[in-house]
């Protein structure tokens, strides 16, 4: 995973306005989708493009609504007016900016 | 056609959950024919429904897609028709669209558009906008698209009118469609184009009226949300056992007298024998248990319209993953406990191929309802009189299948290395299910049921009937007429195999036509005990016979062995149909009578040490 390092600077970086990994947005919180970067690996290439087909792109509002049993893993996404169940690196491969 | 007249020939094309189904089933009515893509497992949908000029038109139903870029079976076909490389192309699409969620379904309408077939968007769930307080604007759509859009609600009585008026109006003659993979600007692009009209047509108000984050919040909570699934399974199997019984009770009766009123109307004689016994008393065996599978698949298909089941999917799929499987599994996995072949079919949803293939090896662990005859037969035999410890008994050999199916889950993924799979699975508004559309799905379980019924186990039942009243020409003329008739000479000569795990001669010919059908066998253990009558009458009797007859070793090893084994034709023939490959087949069945046969082997084994004098 080329993203998701989650850690002791979490905090920081949420308050100030870099965009952080969906699979980091703290439950119940809103955000807006900022950024998919395209991924060189073939499979994640394929599965961005899933992902934008499904609702997400930039713009987008988007919210935890519910985390699976595992670490944070699966997650259900509000995005727009639909749900989708997401493993967590399915999640970390979406940039958001959290809502103040 | 060349020139532009009303179609004949229309398909629907939608996401997954944008009521397409309900919509269908609501424009052909009865007039379905369910079948698969020729070389796929993918189900063909097609039906025909008269427009309000009388015209008949054939609708195709295709699956449901999120996109024409495919990434499952499904959309691949969905792409295949309407890009023209499979079926035949319909005259018109038309895109059903989900009033409610525009935003997300707009795009497909796009790139459906883009195609360059004669197209009409068929607003559905405009009733459930309406109660949202969602306010999509029909004509000014029907500019921004330049295709005619009808508002429709698949669930209401005259919810198509609209969409069957535009059917009689004449559409341009059809050209080659045109469509290429886009790459992620294009898809971008495309969102763009569709969020804009979004923004122009539809008026939403401040404040989200649909309850179902606020219902997510409970029903998808590690705690409550488990304890609501725990319920929700132990109310659907209370249901199956006390409702399923009661109805079961008036089916068994029926054929009783039925059996009754031919027995009396006939005279004596092989004919007789073979309808009275052999078919009304085997096949009526059987069909007791129909009630009980449409309770099943009743609670199944409410639970899987109204939205819950894939939320249950989320939670398990942790739970799962010990296994080496994924919340996609579970629901192939529930119905199994009906039976193995919905079961494996339903399998088709999941889009990893070894994870599918997975699901489909360990289905036939999940105790269907043909085992329920056969648990309550022998426990019946074990624990007379104890009804309690019975049920605990039963309880126990449920997870016993679920138990053993997930360490084979586990067993066959330690085997593979296993990349990522994506879970990606929608998680749709809840809604109240459709009756229509519930109906239309029991009928046709039902309709499964009874043509296997009305085939196999009435073939079955004839063959072991005429295997009974046959004498062997070998045998000895002393003997009994049972042990004279060719199914003693089988039976005899399948004790070898069996006697390591205690199954005696009578044991050993009933499985032979319960290898088609496992609920055969009890019919069969009571023509061996040479009895007559309906297999409730005979269980009765067959009991203590068994409790008398059989050593406790025999009777628990019979119990594990019935918990394993896949005697099922029905199953054979689905997983080979489903995987392609003989050779998945035979490993199916492979493993699971060696399992069967070690399990029966070390309980023998075990019981009868312990249980020596």
């Amino acid at each position: 995973m080329s993203i998701g390092v989650a850690g002791p600077d979490l905090s920081a970086r949420m308050s100030s306005a870099s965009p952080i990994p969906l699979a980091e947005l703290p439950d119940g919180q809103w955000a807006t989708v900022a950024d998919i970067p395209v991924p060189q690996d073939r499979a994640d290439h394929d599965l961005v493009l899933r992902l934008m087909e499904l609702g997400f792109v930039p713009g987008e509002r988007v919210r935890i609504v519910a985390e699976g049993l595992g670490r944070r893993d699966p997650l259900a996404v509000r995005v727009g007016r639909s749900t989708f169940a997401l493993r967590h690196h399915e999640a970390a491969l979406i940039l958001v900016n959290v809502h103040p | 056609m060349t020139a532009a007249a009303p179609p004949v020939r229309i398909a629907l094309l939608g996401n997954p959950n944008c009521g397409k189904t309900a919509l269908f089933n609501l424009l052909t009515g009865s007039h379905q024919k369910v079948a698969n893509y020729p070389g796929v497992t993918v189900e063909r949908k097609e039906g025909w429904l008269r427009t309000p000029a009388g015209r008949r038109v054939q609708v195709l139903d295709l699956p449901g897609a999120y996109s024409l870029n495919a990434v499952s079976a499904d959309e691949a076909v969905t792409r295949d028709v309407v890009t023209g490389h499979r079926d035949t192309l319909p005259d018109l699409l038309v895109c059903v669209a989900d009033a409610t969620n525009l935003r997300m379904h707009l795009r497909l309408v796009l790139e459906a558009r883009a195609l360059g077939l004669p197209l009409v968007v068929a607003l559905n769930k405009s009733d459930r906008a309406e109660q949202l307080g969602i306010v999509v604007d029909a004509d000014r759509l029907a500019r921004e698209l330049g295709v005619p859009v009808v508002r429709t609600v698949g669930v209401q009585a005259h919810g198509a009118q609209a969409l069957l008026e535009q059917l009689d109006r004449p559409v341009p003659p059809r050209t080659a469609p045109t469509w290429k993979a886009p790459d992620v600007a294009e898809v971008l692009a495309t969102q763009q184009r569709s969020h804009r009209i979004v923004e122009a047509v539809v008026q939403e108000p401040a404040v989200d009226a649909d309850p179902s984050d606020r219902i997510d919040r409970v029903i998808m909570h590690p705690l409550w949300g488990l304890l609501i699934l725990a319920l929700v399974l132990f109310t659907t199997f209370i249901a199956v056992f006390s409702l399923g019984d009661l109805l079961a009770g008036f089916v068994d009766e029926g054929f009783a007298w039925l059996g009754e009123a031919v027995g009396r109307t006939m005279a004596d004689g092989p004919l007789r024998g073979l309808l009275v016994e052999g078919i009304i008393g085997g096949v009526g065996g059987v069909l007791v248990f129909l009630p009980q599978i449409l309770i099943l698949f009743l609670f199944i298909l409410a639970l899987e319209s109204s939205g819950y089941l894939p939320r249950a999917a989320f939670l398990l799929d942790k739970p799962m993953s010990g296994a080496g499987l994924s919340g996609r599994s579970f629901i192939p996995l529930l119905s199994s406990f009906a039976c193995a072949i919905p079961g494996i079919m339903a399998t088709r949803t999941i889009t990893d191929q070894r994870d599918r293939l997975t699901t489909i090896l360990i289905a036939p662990l999940m105790a269907c309802s043909a085992r329920i005859p056969v648990y309550t037969l022998l426990i019946a035999a074990l624990f007379p009189g104890e009804p309690l410890t019975a049920a605990l008994m039963m309880s126990g050999l449920y997870a016993l299948g679920v138990v053993s199916a997930m360490a084979v889950a586990w067993v066959i993924k330690r085997r593979h290395r296993h990349d990522h799979v994506p879970l990606l699975m929608e998680l749709p508004s809840y809604q109240w299910p459709d009756l229509r559309s519930l109906a239309i799905g029991l009928w046709e379980r039902a309709v499964i049921f009874l043509r296997r019924v009305g085939t196999i186990i009435l073939a079955l039942t004839i063959v072991m009937w005429a295997l009974y009243s046959t004498p062997s020409p070998w045998a000895d003329r002393t003997a009994t007429p049972l042990e004279r008739s060719l199914a003693g000479e089988l039976g005899r000569g399948l004790q070898h195999v069996f006697a390591p795990i205690g199954f005696n001669e009578h044991i050993a010919i009933a499985l032979v036509p319960g290898m088609a059908a496992r609920e055969v066998v009890v019919s069969a253990l009571g023509t061996a005990y040479a009895m007559e009558g309906d297999e409730d009458e005979v269980s009765g009797r067959l009991t203590e016979r068994i409790a008398r007859e059989w050593s406790l070793a025999t009777r628990l090893s019979l119990l594990l062995w019935m918990v394993f084994a896949p005697q099922c034709i029905s199953t054979f023939v689905v997983v080979k149909r489903e995987t392609g490959s003989w050779r998945q087949m035979w490993i199916m069945g492979g493993y699971l009578f060696a399992l069967a046969y070690l399990a029966s082997l070390v309980t023998y084994q075990l019981t009868t040490l312990l249980t020596a004098p």
